[in-house]
């Protein structure tokens, strides 16, 4: 993985290499050199399989990351690149080309985060929600428990208690 | 709304147009009728006696809960013996169990399935999730209460309900139709505009007829 690293830095921008096992390690990129690299990691260095591709919500410093996780079947050895989008407009790359499956993550990524793949097949389409309005539902920023309430109604009568003191109350009645 | 659903005109291979408009010309516009009792009370309580012994459930499994359908089906627990089987369409089912939690995008399907059962037909709300949301109160894409969409006869409380507590969930069913009080498709006729409204309220690309089948 370190001497993959140390090769592959002298052709691409790229951060530091984070170990968390032998056989995983996550490096990040900028989000032009992605692709570049991507090609490379597929075509020479054997991560013919894309795991996953997924993004957090990095609110407080207004940015998105994209994971794409990769899987060398050969070694056996998975290696996550990450790129760091800016919150405002989340705009990225597509990679279906790369790998067909690519387009399915990415189709989710923009219904529920709201992050653009321009190009991508099908990424207009609905994906998991139907007739979705408001902001997409894994941002940080949208509150579900707000939506919840003002969409969906309560049992009248319903009451909620505290779960620890009425359990308290239900199994030592006297304070003990 | 949906391509397939849209006015178009269409040409035949003879090479004859015309207009199609899928909404009226595919769907009855009908709305549903309420459905009178016999004309003297022993007949109705004879058909209600009828009813209450077959009860068969459409295999729909809405959440989790429809796991404890498989039990029920098998020797251990055996539904059959009650007069309880399951089938395939909505066409030949009167019972609409919804196990489990329900999302938005389900529910547009439990509605057509639940207006295409003939009636007279019930709803059996099973676990939590169909009283007050269950577990996924705060779910942005699951309702809390079924009884907002669907005429319920009976719930079954429980995350999940075992098959014994379905059992007597079913029996308690058989019950209010004996007793005459299994009319849950009546209110469904009687309030449409209410259950419309409520159903129209959370489903936000409605792409179907109001009452289709």
């Amino acid at each position: 993985m370190k001497e993959m690293h140390a090769r592959l830095r002298h052709r691409h921008a790229m951060g530091e290499l984070e170990s968390r096992r032998p056989d995983l390690a996550f490096v990040s990129v900028s989000k032009d050199s992605l692709r570049p690299l991507l090609a490379d990691l597929r075509d020479r260095e054997g991560f013919t399989h894309l795991v996953l591709l997924t993004a957090v919500d990095w609110i407080e410093d207004n940015q998105f990351q994209l994971t794409y996780l990769l899987h060398d079947r050969a070694a056996p050895r998975d290696l996550g690149v990450r790129v760091m989008l800016d919150r405002d407009n989340p705009v990225m790359d597509s990679v279906h080309d790369l790998w067909p499956t690519a387009a399915t993550y990415q189709r989710e990524l923009r219904e529920m985060f709201g992050i653009d793949f321009p190009d991508s097949p099908r990424l207009d389409e609905e994906f998991i929600l139907e007739g979705w309005t408001d902001k997409p539902p894994y941002r940080r920023d949208f509150d579900t428990l707000e939506y919840a309430e003002k969409t969906f109604t309560h049992r009248p009568g319903r009451e909620t208690h505290d779960p620890a003191t009425y359990m308290k109350q239900k199994l030592y009645p006297d304070g003990a | 709304m949906r391509e397939e659903l849209r006015k178009r005109t269409v040409t035949a291979p003879d090479g004859q147009t015309f207009e199609i408009e899928p909404l009226k010309d595919y769907f009855c516009e009908a709305q549903p009728q309420v459905q009178r009792p016999a004309y003297a009370k022993i007949v109705e309580d004879l058909f209600n006696w009828a009813r209450s012994e077959s009860l068969w459930i459409l295999g729909f499994g809405t959440g989790c809960g429809a796991i404890e359908m498989r039990p029920l089906m098998t020797p251990r627990y055996d539904a059959y013996r009650f007069g309880i089987q399951w089938r395939p369409t909505p066409r030949q089912s009167n019972l609409f169990v919804i196990s489990g939690y329900l999302s938005v995008k389900t529910l547009k399907r439990v509605i057509r399935s639940y207006e295409q059962m003939q009636g007279p037909k019930y709803v059996v709300g099973l676990g939590s999730c169909t009283i007050n949301g269950g577990m996924y109160w705060d779910s942005y894409n699951t309702i809390k209460q079924l009884a907002d969409y669907l005429p319920v006869d009976v719930y079954i409380a429980g995350c999940m309900p075992r098959p014994e507590a379905l059992l007597a969930g079913f029996e308690e069913l058989k019950r209010i139709i004996r007793a005459g009080k299994g009319e849950g498709a009546n209110r469904y006729a009687e309030n449409f505009e209410w259950y419309k409204a409520n159903q129209k309220r959370v489903i936000q690309d409605w792409d179907m007829p109001d009452y289709n089948w």
